[in-house]
C-alpha cells in the first residue's frame, strides 16, 4: 500500500506524521519527496547506504552542425533556447527536458547531455528504510528528483510518502500513484484555506483522502465543519501540546517518548488500509 | 524603490502572519502575495480587487480523435507520462511542451491555451496589493510569480511607493528564486526546530546564490531558548544579522481567526512590541526612511 502525506499549507505536521507512523509500524519504506526541504532524516538519524547524483538530459548544441535558424528556439515553450546568426545560448534552469528541440532540429544539430540537479540518498534507521532526495540550491525544478526518488519505491514494503507544501507540480508529482492521501491540517483560517485547495487537487486527481488534524484544540472549528459537510474522514487529531513541541523542535518522534501515540498512529495505518481495502 | 522577500525555506513558520504586520507598519508599501499555490495574505489584509488578469501558464495538448490512428508514438515519446492508453492527454500531467504535436505523423495533436489562474490587483486599508491563484493542480507557479512581481512593481511606481513586500511561498525551487531574484533583501523567518534550522542553512544558501541580502527573524524563539542560541551562534559565524526575535504567543492564531493582523488586533502585547521592533530594524538596515524623503 502507498500513502501519500500532504498539505497544502506548510507547517501543519506532515513530516511529523509520515515518520511517527513510519516508527509505528512494520515493514515501512519512508520515502522524503520534500526534495526542497528535506526534513525526516534529522529525525530518524539513519545510516546512508548510497548516494546517488540526479541528472536531467538538457540539450547541447553542435554549433557546426547548426544553421541558426532557430526552429529549436520557437518550438521551445520554455524560453530555454536562444538562438541569434552568431550564436546559441541555452538556459538549463528553464529547460523542461522535454527532448523537442532535439526532435525538432533539421540539421541533427542537438544531443542531450547530463546536467546534475540533485542527490538520491537511500539510507536505513534500523527496519526502517529512508529515501530522500536533495534538489541542489539554485536549481528550481523539483520534479525531477521527486521523480526519481519515487523510482526507489519498493512495493514488497509499506510505503509512506512525504510530501512537500502547495498544491502545484511537486505536490501531485508525489500524490500520483498513491493508494491513499492524509492530509495533515491545522484548525485555523490559513489551513482550512488552503485544504480546500488542496482537496480540490485530489477530487481532481481522484484520489482517495482523509485527514489528521494537528494543534486540534488551537483556533476555531471551520476545519470541522468543514470535513463533516464534504464528508472527509477525520482519521486523527493530534493537539497542541507543549511537549509535542518540544520533542519536535529537538528532532525526536514524540510516539517514541509518548508510547500512547505509538498505538495511535498505529490505529491510523489500519484505518487506512480498511478505507483502501488492502 | 526597494523590494524586500520574507521567506523561509521550512513551511508554517510565520511568514505571512509577519508580512501582513509589515504591511501595515511600512505604510504606502505595496504587498504581492507571491505564494501563489496556497495565498493566504488576502485572509489578513482583506483586499478589494480592483483588477483581474487571466494567467495563461502552460499549453495543453489535445489529440484529435478522429485523426489519432493509435500508432503510440506521442506515448512513446512523452517524457511526462501524459498520454493514457486511450490516448487522451492527462491535463495533470502534461507539461504542454508540443513534443507529441510534432511526432504525431497525422497531424491530430493540437496545443491549446489553458487557464492556469488568475491574477489579481488589489486595494486593502494601508495600500496596493497584488496577487494571485494558481487553478488547483496546475504547474508553472513560477511564470505566476513574476507575473505578480510585475503587477507589484507597476503598482509602486503609479503610487510612488517606496517598498514593495513580497510574501514567498516554502522551498527552494521555482517559485521562490522566482521570488527572490532581483530584491534587495529577503528575510528568512525560521523556528528554533531542526527541521527550522535545517531549512533555515538551505534558503540562506539560496539568497547567496542570488546575491541577495540575508536578514534572519527568530520565530517562536521561547519554544526551543538552545535552538535558538544555535541560529543566533551559526549567523554569527556567517556574518548575517539576526534581526528580530519574536515570541510564541497564542494572540497569532486568535488574530487570524478573527481575520486581522497582529497590530491591529493587539497593538499593545508583547508581541506586537516585538514586531515593531524587528520592522524598526529592517527599515533602518534597508535605509527605508532616507528613501522616504
Amino acid at each position: 500500500m502507498i500513502i501519500s502525506i500532504a498539505s497544502g499549507k506548510g507547517g501543519t505536521g506532515k513530516t511529523s506524521v509520515a515518520v511517527n507512523m513510519a516508527l509505528s509500524i512494520r515493514n515501512v519504506q519512508l520515502l522524503d519527496c520534500d526534495v526542497e526541504e528535506p526534513n525526516a532524516h534529522l529525525f530518524l538519524h539513519p545510516k546512508i547506504t548510497q548516494i546517488e547524483p540526479v541528472y536531467v538530459q538538457v540539450p547541447f548544441v553542435n554549433e557546426k552542425l547548426c544553421d541558426h535558424r532557430g526552429k529549436c528556439s520557437s518550438f521551445c515553450q520554455y524560453n530555454a533556447i536562444f538562438v541569434s546568426p552568431e550564436k546559441v545560448l541555452i538556459f538549463p534552469e528553464l529547460c523542461h527536458n522535454c527532448g523537442g528541440c532535439a526532435l525538432i532540429c533539421p540539421k541533427k544539430a542537438i544531443t542531450e547531455d547530463k546536467h546534475k540537479i540533485g542527490t538520491l540518498k537511500i539510507a536505513s534507521a534500523g527496519d526502517l528504510k529512508l529515501v530522500y532526495g536533495e534538489l541542489e540550491v539554485g536549481e528550481p525544478m523539483a520534479v525531477p528528483v521527486i521523480r526519481e526518488v519515487k523510482r526507489q519505491i519498493d512495493r514488497n514494503r509499506n510505503i509512506i510518502l512525504d510530501s512537500p507544501p502547495g498544491t502545484s507540480c511537486p505536490v501531485i508529482e508525489t500524490v500520483k500513484g498513491s493508494d491513499f492521501c492524509i492530509l495533515v491540517t491545522e484548525p485555523t483560517p490559513f489551513g482550512l484555506h488552503d485544504l480546500k485547495i488542496t482537496v480540490q487537487v485530489l477530487e481532481d486527481m481522484k484520489m482517495p483522502f482523509g485527514i489528521v488534524i494537528n494543534r486540534a484544540d488551537i483556533g476555531d472549528k471551520k476545519v470541522y465543519e468543514y470535513c463533516g459537510e464534504k464528508d472527509i474522514p477525520i482519521l486523527l487529531e493530534i493537539p497542541f501540546q507543549r511537549r509535542i513541541a518540544e520533542l519536535y523542535s529537538r528532532g525526536v518522534p514524540f510516539s517514541l517518548e509518548m508510547p500512547e501515540w505509538k498505538e495511535k498512529f498505529e490505529a491510523l495505518f489500519n484505518e487506512v488500509r480498511k478505507l483502501v481495502g488492502k | 524603490m526597494k523590494q524586500l522577500t520574507v521567506l523561509s525555506g521550512k513551511g508554517g513558520t510565520g511568514k505571512t502572519t509577519i508580512t501582513a504586520s509589515f504591511a501595515i507598519l511600512a505604510k504606502n508599501a505595496v504587498v504581492a502575495d507571491c505564494d501563489v499555490d496556497a495565498p493566504d495574505l488576502h485572509m489578513l489584509l482583506h483586499p478589494r480587487i480592483i483588477k483581474t488578469q487571466k494567467f495563461k501558464g502552460s499549453k495543453l495538448a489535445v489529440i484529435g480523435k478522429t485523426k489519432c490512428v493509435e500508432c503510440s508514438l506521442c506515448r512513446e515519446k512523452c517524457r511526462f507520462d501524459a498520454i493514457t492508453e486511450d490516448f487522451t492527454v492527462d491535463p495533470i500531467s502534461c507539461e504542454g511542451c508540443g513534443v507529441c504535436t510534432i511526432i504525431c505523423p497525422v497531424n491530430a495533436i493540437e496545443l491549446t491555451e489553458r487557464i492556469s489562474g488568475y491574477a489579481y490587483i488589489s486595494k486593502t486599508k494601508y495600500g496596493f496589493m497584488a496577487h494571485a491563484m494558481l487553478s488547483p493542480s496546475e504547474s508553472n507557479s513560477g511564470k505566476l510569480v513574476t507575473l505578480v512581481r510585475q503587477n507589484a512593481k507597476i503598482l509602486a511606481e503609479k503610487e510612488n511607493s517606496h517598498l514593495i513586500i513580497i510574501d514567498g511561498p516554502p522551498g527552494i525551487g521555482c517559485p521562490v528564486i522566482a521570488s527572490v531574484t532581483g530584491v534587495d533583501a529577503g528575510l528568512v523567518v525560521t523556528e528554533p526546530t531542526m527541521s527550522g534550522i535545517h531549512d533555515l542553512e538551505r534558503v540562506l544558501q539560496l539568497l547567496k546564490h542570488f546575491n541577495v541580502q540575508p536578514f534572519v527573524c527568530v520565530n517562536m524563539y521561547d519554544i526551543n531558548v538552545d535552538n535558538t542560541e544555535k541560529i543566533e551562534g551559526f549567523c554569527k559565524e556567517n556574518g548575517i544579522e539576526i534581526v528580530g526575535k519574536v515570541s510564541f504567543d497564542s494572540i497569532v492564531t486568535e488574530a487570524m481567526v478573527n481575520g486581522k493582523t497582529i497590530i491591529e488586533y493587539s497593538p499593545r502585547s508583547a508581541i506586537a512590541k516585538e514586531i515593531e521592533i524587528l520592522w524598526g530594524k529592517i527599515s533602518t538596515l534597508m535605509s527605508l526612511k532616507q528613501s522616504l524623503k
